[in-house]
């Protein structure tokens, strides 16, 4: 492994004129659970790893009194879950957190992190997608945000610049009647890279028996997160009936464009994404009906 | 616990006793291979081929050597170019040559992950730098990998020196190493005459053993040419015997430290790195220390061979077996050497077959040669033969164990490849499950979203005997040390010591035991074969019984009488002449110093065979999702003849971890590979074992059928129990589903394809 | 190239608190808090399995949470208060989960073993009543390969119950 400098950088400022001194030859650590594993595994060399875990704003994570969330982008996964108040206002959120690698890599590893190493599986990115996530990333140049759909380019790229770096992901207020999940299918229990994901949010009439809006995400079948447009627009409107999950299973489907790979082939994932849509709808259904 | 004659009386065989080496292992204090630390050691790192087959057309160092912070660069070259020969491990004969290139490639590299160079360094990460300078050049060659393409007719052959034997016949030209066949009676007659006869071919993935610890060797060779090799292995004097014939070095110049092994399951028999690290070490002048990383243990070392086994079985009407047939190919991997005969031996031992046919094949292809794993050959035989069966019942409309029953091995049984059983405890595992709550509960029915089925397979391991020693001190507070040369990877320091204590009339904590290197210690056969309980143990009896002789003399001294006039009871000496005589051996130890001196005995033994071997009968409970695929394992029981149980804890977690290791192979675990021969998921991640979550508590219950061959009964149990988990959990997915699978992993994504073959009705 | 790797990054000093004594070190910064445990300061208690977060087989507590110490840096052991298996036992004892795995047979090879107890041991501290699928969950990034995990189970379980 080539070696490289380790570098704890106190504030923002510090860290992008590292980033840009540096350019490729540097990156952002956040739990370090994917970048120390690709160093020693030699995808790539570095001359210097920023950690981004003394900086203020990477490590906030602040439900703001309107409703909001936001989440900094090296705030362990540990920390989202074991807030109460996010527990009961973000399920979505917290399905993801809660099984991304085993209690160990939980301790460390970020959402943002998650995000920024961009891959097709990463548990964490489709949640965010469907409550509308807006990622904030911040360069020599100043701040501009993106959705967290548009965020992620390519397996393993994603949007940032040279000398840039994701700062937050904001959530807004969840709608009253809203609700989430996600859902991944491994052969195992635990400690698995999904073989297909999908995350669904909806929001529901007064009623709660009807769709009036719904955002699906698909992880693992294609080569980045997938927004699922098509079953989310095909929602709006759908009464909140397993006919429509299965229906929205169907259309999601079409959008997944899977590889076959030693995890799973073309057909189980198509497959799996309907299964999945399916049962996420369900459960996002039913927090929905809960949260009034 | 099911006991079937009346047992011998014992005071501490069968008990519980805490392990004497826990307290090290609970504290982080056992020092296991990696964990070994000399003054001025060095790190070794070794250079591996990118490809499955090529010739090395130039290998250059020179920019390695040159790197500041490197001790020492090596390639085959620094290797001797040894003859081809037997070389005799105690369970598996290899060949010299072969071995040696393995070890170092010496112009043409076999396998993905095929040592090419090594080199040594002031630090880990140094030396992985310098591999980065060492230049090969290859000549790629087309790879071996499938078994079809090896055993074409015109295959590319990958050892032209390679010598086949086909059923005794040379072979010139071919990757088939071994054709074996074992026949009696006429099956092909007996067929015709059957009432129902089936044939299925079934494909079992290769698989590694999966322990924890990577493989670890240090190495020394000092100036006055003795070599000390430091190692986790399950065979220090196969090491010694390895490194002595790879280096051509004096067997008696090689000292064997076995280090506490963390794991083996027989993928820690052969030698990987330790003649690399002592090669280094003369070159560098320094202790040289390599550590595989987990890739390369995927890669690079032995998992146990995947094939291809057609099996065929008749029944009359009443669903007696008439005859059975397999064919049996093992990919060995690079080298020959896979499991077909204990494969051969295990496939129908569970039946009284009177007419069959057995061919077995060892076919070379470009991945690492395959080692033994866990009742080597077996589990995969077995996945065939079991499965077969359970769809033979579906047929036939019998109960799986009815027609176990009705076609017992039992004592006097002519086992398919030749041997007559002795007594076995087949019947009586099944009767255990018979009788298990388990069996008499009812499973859950299905539902719409939820398929649940139940299945069982039998399975059989013989195990071996073979050489052991073991020495007994006398300390003077009349506690023992004992030392033995087998390394202890999951208990057998205590049950050794037990077998002892037995004799000796001493609580099991007063009997200390240490695994010995290859110089403390007799010579000893490796920890494989279910053999050291077993063997090491009567070897432990022999010793403890010539301590109880020799201080029978030493206390006939002290009482100033016949030898013949002490007798040893319940722990205590005693006078048949002086009844109030008694000497604990406490005692009687405290009082050597006046009887000529210390008292230390050897018992060495070479055990002949296993005594008929230990069969075992497991039931499994699935449950799988309808919608993906995935399976859940609701119950596990898994029954298994001990003969006795030494320390019964250590006997269940035998049977526990073997079927939770059999439940991974027969639900996710495979070798997935290229078509150019690499494994694509050389990780914990991706090669997906069972974790915590995926299994349930797995109920055992502990068959004792006491084996003739063993002073107190004992039986091998280490390996049998990774035999029936497939096929049970195979035969259990059919009960839930409705089709039938013929392939390991039966993961999700094959028992979708299998629904969907159902659904379709193709 | 004229240097090796070592000289070429200069080493950082570290200074934390390592099962419970005030600790300083030296080491290259690239090097894994697992590699500085086990090669810089000694401690091979804690054990590497596969060097990617799989195994757990190098579980240790930083600040009251359970980490691969593969996945760490050793630099960022800054200021940090890190138990490994070492540090598990009361001096002269051992600890409840120590016992358990002893009297339950909760190790065969014994490799997983130090994972394992670091692991449970922070459940334990947090989670006082954690039953079965708790454990197993909790224990999910733990491999062991020899006890199909039924002992380690029932040990947690004892020692849970002795604990209270």
């Amino acid at each position: 492994m080539h070696p490289y400098q380790y570098i704890p950088a106190t504030n923002i400022t510090e860290a992008v004129s590292l980033l840009a001194r540096y350019g490729p030859r540097a990156r952002v650590m956040a739990g370090g659970t994917d970048l120390l594993v690709q160093l020693r595994g030699e995808r790539y060399e570095l001359d210097a790893v920023v950690d981004a875990k003394a900086i203020p704003e990477l490590m906030a994570l602040t439900l703001a009194k309107d409703g909001a969330l936001s989440i900094g982008a090296a705030v362990p996964c540990y920390q989202v879950y074991e807030d109460e108040a996010i527990v009961a206002a973000f399920p979505g959120i917290i399905d993801a957190a809660s099984l991304i690698g085993g209690i160990q890599v939980q301790s460390r590893a970020s959402l943002g992190g998650n995000l920024c190493n961009a891959t097709p599986s990463a548990d964490g990115i489709c949640p965010l997608i469907v409550h509308s996530g807006v990622v904030t990333l911040t360069g020599v140049g100043g701040t501009r945000t993106m959705l967290v759909e548009e965020f992620t380019t390519g397996p393993g790229r994603n949007a940032l610049a040279h000398g840039e770096m994701l700062v937050k992901i904001d959530l807004p207020k969840p709608a009253a009647h809203f609700g989430a999940a996600y859902q991944r299918f491994i052969p195992r229990n635990e400690m698995d890279i999904a073989v297909a994901g999908v995350a669904s949010a909806v929001t529901l009439d007064a009623s709660g028996q009807k769709i009036e809006s719904a955002r699906i995400a698909l992880a693992s079948v294609g080569p980045t997160p997938i927004f699922a447009k098509k079953a989310s627009d095909f929602l709006a409107g759908q009464p909140a009936t397993e006919e429509t999950y299965a229906k929205a299973g169907e259309v999601a489907s079409t959008e997944a464009t899977p590889i076959s790979d030693m995890r799973g082939t073309i057909e189980q994932r198509h497959h799996l994404v309907g299964v999945l849509t399916r049962r996420t709808l369900a459960q996002a259904v039913q927090r929905a009906r809960g949260n009034s | 616990m099911t006991t079937t004659e009346k047992p011998q009386e014992f005071k501490v065989v069968g008990t519980r006793p805490i392990r004497h080496d826990g307290i090290d292992k609970v504290l982080g204090r056992a020092v296991y291979g990696s964990d070994v630390r000399l003054a001025g050691m060095i790190y070794g790192a070794v250079l591996r081929s990118p490809y499955a087959h090529a010739k090395i057309t130039k290998i250059d160092t020179s920019k390695a050597e040159a790197m500041p912070g490197v001790f020492a660069v090596m390639s085959g070259k620094d290797m001797p170019l040894v003859a081809s020969g037997a070389l005799d491990l105690g369970e598996t004969v290899d060949d010299t040559a072969f071995t040696s290139d393995r070890v170092m490639a010496h112009d043409k590299v076999v396998f993905k992950g095929h040592p090419v160079a090594a080199v040594a360094a002031i630090d880990q990460n140094t030396g992985l730098e310098a591999l980065k300078l060492i230049e090969v050049e290859y000549e790629v060659l087309k790879p071996v990998i499938s078994l079809e393409d090896a055993m074409a007719p015109g295959a590319v052959v990958i050892h032209e020196g390679l010598i086949g034997d086909d059923l005794g016949e040379k072979v010139n030209n071919t990757n088939i190493a071994v054709h074996n066949r074992s026949e009696f009676g006429d099956p092909e007659a007996a067929f015709a005459k059957s009432a129902t006869v089936l044939e299925r071919t079934f494909i079992i993935s290769r698989a590694h053993q999966g322990y924890i610890e990577p493989h670890a060797s240090t190495a020394f060779w000092a100036p006055d040419g003795k070599i000390t090799v430091w190692t986790t292995t399950q065979a220090p004097f196969g090491v010694r015997k390895t490194v002595s014939a790879l280096l051509e070095q004096p067997l008696s110049d090689i000292k064997v430290i076995p280090t506490e092994i963390g794991g083996g399951f027989g993928g820690k028999i052969p030698v990987y790195l330790e003649p690399v690290a002592a090669v280094l070490s003369k070159k560098a002048g320094r202790p040289v220390k390599i550590t595989m990383d987990r890739r390369a243990v995927f890669e690079a070392s032995g998992p146990g061979p995947g094939g291809t086994i057609k099996v065929k079985m008749g029944v009359d009407d009443k669903g007696k077996i008439t005859a059975a047939t397999a064919d049996i190919r093992y990919g060995a991997g690079a080298y020959p050497g896979a499991s077909i005969n204990p494969a051969t031996a295990g496939i129908f031992a569970c039946y009284e077959v009177p007419n069959v046919r057995i061919d077995s094949y060892d076919v070379v292809i470009n991945m690492s040669k395959t080692a033994a794993y866990r009742a080597p050959g077996t589990p995969q035989a077995t996945f065939a033969s079991e499965t077969l069966v359970g769809e033979l019942c579906e047929i036939i409309g019998m109960s799986p164990m009815d027609f176990h029953l009705l076609n017992v091995s039992r004592e006097g049984t002519r086992r398919p490849d030749g041997p007559v059983f002795p007594r076995i405890g087949n019947e009586a595992c099944l009767e255990a499950i018979q009788g298990s709550e388990h069996f008499k509960s009812t499973l859950e029915p299905s539902t719409e979203s939820k398929l649940r089925g139940r299945g069982m397979a039998s399975g059989y391991w013989n195990g071996i005997g073979n050489k052991s020693s073991v020495t007994i001190n006398v300390n003077e507070d009349g506690l023992v040390s004992l030392i033995e040369g087998n390394p202890d990877i999951g208990g057998t320091r205590t049950t050794i010591a037990m077998q002892a204590a037995e004799i000796l009339g001493l609580p099991a904590e007063d009997v200390h035991p240490a695994v010995g290197d290859t110089d403390s210690i007799g010579y000893s056969d490796l920890t494989a074969g279910s053999r050291t309980t077993y063997a090491t143990g009567t070897a432990a009896i022999e010793a403890a019984k010539m301590v109880i002789d020799e201080m029978k003399k030493r206390v006939a001294m002290i009482w100033e009488t016949e030898y013949g006039n002490i007798e040893h009871v319940d722990g205590l000496f005693v006078s048949k002449v002086a009844p109030d005589h008694k000497f604990t051996f406490k005692e009687a130890a405290g009082k050597l110093g006046q009887t000529g001196g210390p008292v230390a005995m050897t018992g060495t033994v070479n055990v002949r065979g296993s005594g008929g071997g230990s069969f075992g009968t497991h039931l499994v409970d699935v449950e799988v999702d309808r919608d993906t695929g995935k399976v859940e394992i609701l119950r596990y029981t898994a029954a298994q003849d001990a003969g006795k149980a030494v320390h019964p804890s250590y006997v269940e977690g035998q049977f526990q971890g073997g079927a939770v290791q059999g439940i991974g192979w027969a639900l996710n675990e495979e070798y997935y590979t290229s078509d150019d021969g690499v494994m694509v998921n050389s990780t914990f991640l991706d090669y997906r074992m069972p974790t915590s979550l995926d299994v349930p508590m797995i109920e055992t219950i502990i068959v004792e059928v006491a084996n003739t061959n063993h002073p107190f009964g004992v039986r091998g149990i280490g390996e049998t129990s990774i035999v029936p988990p497939a096929p049970a959990v195979a035969n259990a997915l059919a009960n839930a589903i409705g089709v039938r699978l013929y392939q390991t992993p039966m993961n999700p994504g094959r028992i979708l394809e299998a629904l969907a073959t159902k659904k379709t009705g193709k | 190239m004229t240097q090796t790797p070592e000289q070429s990054v200069r080493k950082v000093s570290v200074q934390c608190t390592l099962n419970g004594q005030p600790t300083e070190f030296l080491a290259a910064p690239y090097l894994s808090l697992l590699e500085v445990l086990r090669e810089t300061l000694g401690l091979t208690g804690t054990k590497e399995g596969c060097n990617d977060g799989n195994c757990g087989a190098c579980t240790v507590n930083v600040d009251g949470r359970i980490v691969d110490s593969c996945l760490m840096l050793g630099a960022e052991a800054e200021g940090k208060t890190i138990e490994t298996i070492e540090g598990v036992a009361p001096a002269g004892g051992l600890h409840p989960l120590q016992q358990a795995f002893l009297e339950e047979a909760a190790l065969q090879c014994g490799i997983c073993t130090p994972g394992f107890l670091v692991s449970a041991k922070a459940l334990l501290e947090r989670e006082p009543d954690a039953d079965e699928p708790r454990i197993r969950l909790w224990l999910a990034g733990n491999l062991c390969r020899c006890t199909g995990y039924d002992k380690i189970i029932r040990a947690v379980e004892k020692a849970r119950d002795e604990m209270k």
